[in-house]
């Protein structure tokens, strides 16, 4: 790599460039790059956004499977809800699945915590019927490789949340028992969390999310359940 | 005003500058640049070949368009143009691997953005298109996006059968294997690059050996 400038590479004393050459070059490449960068958002927008709404639509299928058809809501700052049209919204949203018959098969929240190494996203559905939080997976998460990313696919962790228990007190405004997490092998309460062993700092991060989570949203969406039975 | 476009006397021939940057100068073996990606993002095969096709779009790109304005571009300003020129790139493809898929996008994470300052874009715009052809330029960035390429799946392959026994995602070792967990961890990636720097510098000595016994005896 021979270097540029030296007194070999420079034959007559060159002169040197005007500054009005330098800023009109800069502008004429930013502006090239500028619009370069314009287009390529424009294209690719459309498939972006149907990519991340597929994403969200594909995980409310998996985790409640016979879910047939769904539906999103936005909740709206007086506590009332409001169908949305697509999936997107600013407002906190939720979505609800419908089994083939057309009655609620369950709803499904997000939610988020503070983890040990980043914010954990999570989804999870609940079932009315079963008063109980029966699909749950990860979206997001940077937990250790092979310790903490273990909630989302160590199986043992994961049938925690096959019946986990969130039955509402007799007024419906708050659980009987909150959710939480609990030293590996030592469960003993269909509220409890089975924590992973040697990810005990992500399983308890988990069960604090749940509960912050459903401690707000499941007697809010029991309230609404007549209005999501008739999808309006 | 424009930078001289003295041709590199040492890579003159077409498949010298091709190859190059496959084997006798690759990026990551020899030239030791770019090792943020390839220590971050080797922990699958997969993530891997993302990587390798984000850079070598990048890399392609840049270097042709570097070359096509190298006679316009003042050497006071040309690392601010170069800079423009492969930050745009790399943004298109942040878009572009977004719009493709949303799992590998996160699996890159940050990395993709950190395109922009990898040494190798850099330092092919500075030391080779700007003062080639356009052709040589295409060339030279398709050898050292293989060489790249080569390198990062190298390292993928080892650290994803190694940390998670598999191959980009098919289980290699049955279920009776326990992963290597330090593999997939950061800490791995400086175990396998070191391995496989010994075995190259190794191969590259004994290629020396050989050479220099035949050059002695005719």
């Amino acid at each position: 790599m021979s270097a540029v400038g030296t007194a070999q590479d420079v034959p007559a004393p060159a002169k040197p460039t005007s500054s009005l050459y330098m800023v009109a070059l800069l502008g004429i490449v930013s502006t090239f790059c500028g619009l370069v960068i314009v287009l390529a958002y424009q294209v690719t927008t459309p498939a972006i956004k149907s990519n991340l709404a597929q994403i969200t639509r594909d995980a409310v299928f998996e985790i409640l499977p016979e879910t047939g058809e769904m539906a999103a809501y936005g909740i709206q700052p007086s506590g009332d809800l409001v169908k949305l049209e697509g999936i997107e919204t600013d407002l906190p949203r939720f979505f609800v699945g419908y089994d083939k018959a057309g009655k609620v098969a369950g709803v499904v929240f997000e939610a988020a915590g503070r983890g040990y190494a980043d914010v954990i996203r999570v989804l999870y559905a609940y079932a009315p019927k079963r008063e109980a939080i029966v699909g749950f997976k990860v979206l997001d998460s940077k937990e250790t490789p092979g310790l903490g990313d273990q909630i989302g696919k160590n199986k043992a962790f994961l049938a925690n949340f096959q019946a986990l228990d969130v039955t509402l007190n007799a007024d419906k405004s708050a659980l009987v028992h909150g959710i939480e997490a609990v030293k590996n092998g030592t469960k003993s309460e269909p509220w409890q969390i089975d924590a992973l062993s040697g990810a005990t700092v992500s399983s308890k991060a988990v069960g604090a999310l749940l509960n912050h989570s459903t401690q707000e949203m499941i007697p809010l969406a029991v309230r609404h359940l007549a209005q999501l039975e008739e999808r309006n | 005003m424009a930078t001289p476009a003295a041709e590199n006397p040492k890579a003159n021939r077409n498949t010298d500058v091709f190859l190059n940057g496959i084997w006798k100068e690759n990026p990551v073996f020899v030239q030791m640049l770019g090792m943020c990606p390839v220590l971050a993002i080797t922990n699958s095969v997969r993530n891997a070949i993302a990587m390798s096709l984000a850079v070598l779009f990048v890399l392609v790109c840049s270097n042709v368009l570097v070359s096509l304005v190298r006679k316009f571009v003042a050497k006071e300003v040309r690392i601010a143009v170069f800079i423009l020129i492969i930050a745009t790139f790399v943004t298109v493809t942040d878009y572009a691997v977004k719009a493709i898929s949303v799992p590998i996008y996160k699996a890159m994470g940050p990395f993709i953005a950190l395109i922009v300052v990898n040494c190798i874009i850099l330092g092919r715009a500075e030391a080779f298109a700007s003062k080639n052809s356009v052709f040589k330029s295409l060339l030279d960035a398709l050898g050292m996006a293989l060489g790249f390429s080569l390198a990062l799946f190298c390292l993928g392959t080892v650290r994803e059968a190694l940390g998670s026994g598999t191959f980009l995602g098919f289980p290699l070792f049955g279920d009776h294997f326990q992963p290597w967990v330090i593999f997939v961890l950061p800490s791995g990636g400086f175990f396998t690059l070191g391995a496989w720097l010994l075995v190259f510098a190794w191969w590259r000595e004994r290629a020396d050996r050989k050479k220099a016994r035949e050059a002695q005896s005719p």
